[in-house]
């Protein structure tokens, strides 16, 4: 069992509500995804309009978690005043942070993420960093009291997997007992097995199911992924070997 | 008294942060966040949120992320 900040999640499988074709699609693939959280975020309202109020009817009918994010943030101060405007809104103390630091790869600022996350965490929030791999980073992020870590697979919106399965794999070693989501980059579903056989407790993924043709279908495709990766993990993979290792029993064998 | 709001240019008489989405419209039961000068302002202070000229204010709600 993974408990996120003492919530056990009814799947492993997190899911962005960005970039659908429509509403209706968007449901369908959160219901077929069967996910356990669904990422939100706020943007500017003007007078008049109702498009905020729509959403928010709409997450309310699906009826899973929500995680709000700091998503286009670029200082730790516009992140902690986004996600205190965040968790009047939605009423969660949860909070995806993201802080940008570099616009070509929208890599996380990690100095930035930390400042910012020390603030949160001092305010009551349950952090969700969204980082880089860096071992450091991640040490100063439980330092300042974070209880979930978030790294990226690849840059958000690429769909090339995991970029760094060294990295990834050293941080799950360095930090066992840590609930670590890996966000961002995943492409197809076999990307997200991966991530799960590496040890991660979970995957964040929008854009690969936002821009499939058809979403709803990718959706489930990625739900089964993420349990067959998780139930290889907990099965203990075996070792990868460089020598070819007979798999029939050679004892026995005739000489011709 | 000239303010900004989301970013476009507003001549407003309104002395408070919640006078103001009065005066501009804004549906009192919708969720919306507000920020003044980059600050987050709790809907709860709201009425005792002073404006000054050249404010700078975010009205923001719910909307779809990843």
């Amino acid at each position: 069992m993974t408990l996120f900040y003492g919530t056990e999640l009814s799947s492993r499988l997190m899911l962005g509500t960005a970039q659908y074709p429509s509403p209706e699609i968007l449901m369908d693939a959160v219901r077929r995804a069967g996910a356990g959280v669904v990422t939100v975020s706020l943007r500017r309202e003007a007078a008049g309009s109702r498009a905020g109020h729509a959403f928010w009817e709409l997450i309310r009918t699906l009826g899973v978690p929500v995680l709000p994010n700091t998503a286009g943030c670029h200082t730790a101060r516009e992140a902690v005043t986004t996600a205190h405007m965040a968790r009047e809104v939605f009423g969660t103390d949860w909070i995806k942070l993201e802080v940008i630091g570099e616009s070509d790869t929208l890599q996380p600022d990690m100095f930035a993420l930390v400042d910012a996350a020390r603030i949160l965490v001092e305010d009551g929030f349950k952090v969700f960093p969204y980082m880089t791999e860096d071992l450091v980073g991640a040490e100063r992020l439980l330092r300042a009291g974070c209880e979930v870590l978030m790294p990226w697979g690849a840059p958000i919106g690429s769909g090339k997997g995991l970029n760094n399965l060294f990295g990834l794999r050293a941080l799950r070693a360095h930090f066992p007992d840590v609930p670590m989501v890996v966000d961002a980059g995943i492409g197809v579903p076999s990307h997200a097995a991966q991530a799960m056989e590496l040890g991660y407790d979970a995957v964040l993924i929008n854009t690969a199911v936002a821009k499939a043709g058809d979403p709803a279908e990718m959706a489930r495709a990625f739900a089964m992924a993420v349990e067959a990766g998780r139930m290889a993990y907990v099965a203990d993979p075996m070792e990868m070997r460089d020598m070819a290792v007979p798999s029939t029993p050679v004892i026995g064998q005739a000489v011709l | 008294m000239q303010i900004l709001v989301n970013d476009q240019h507003h001549d407003v008489t309104a002395p408070t942060l919640a006078a103001l989405l009065d005066e501009l419209g804004y549906d009192r039961t919708a969720r919306l966040a507000t920020a003044l000068d980059g600050s987050f302002v709790a809907a709860s202070r709201r009425a005792d949120m002073p404006l000054h000229e050249g404010a700078r204010i975010e009205i923001l709600a719910p909307m779809q992320g990843g």
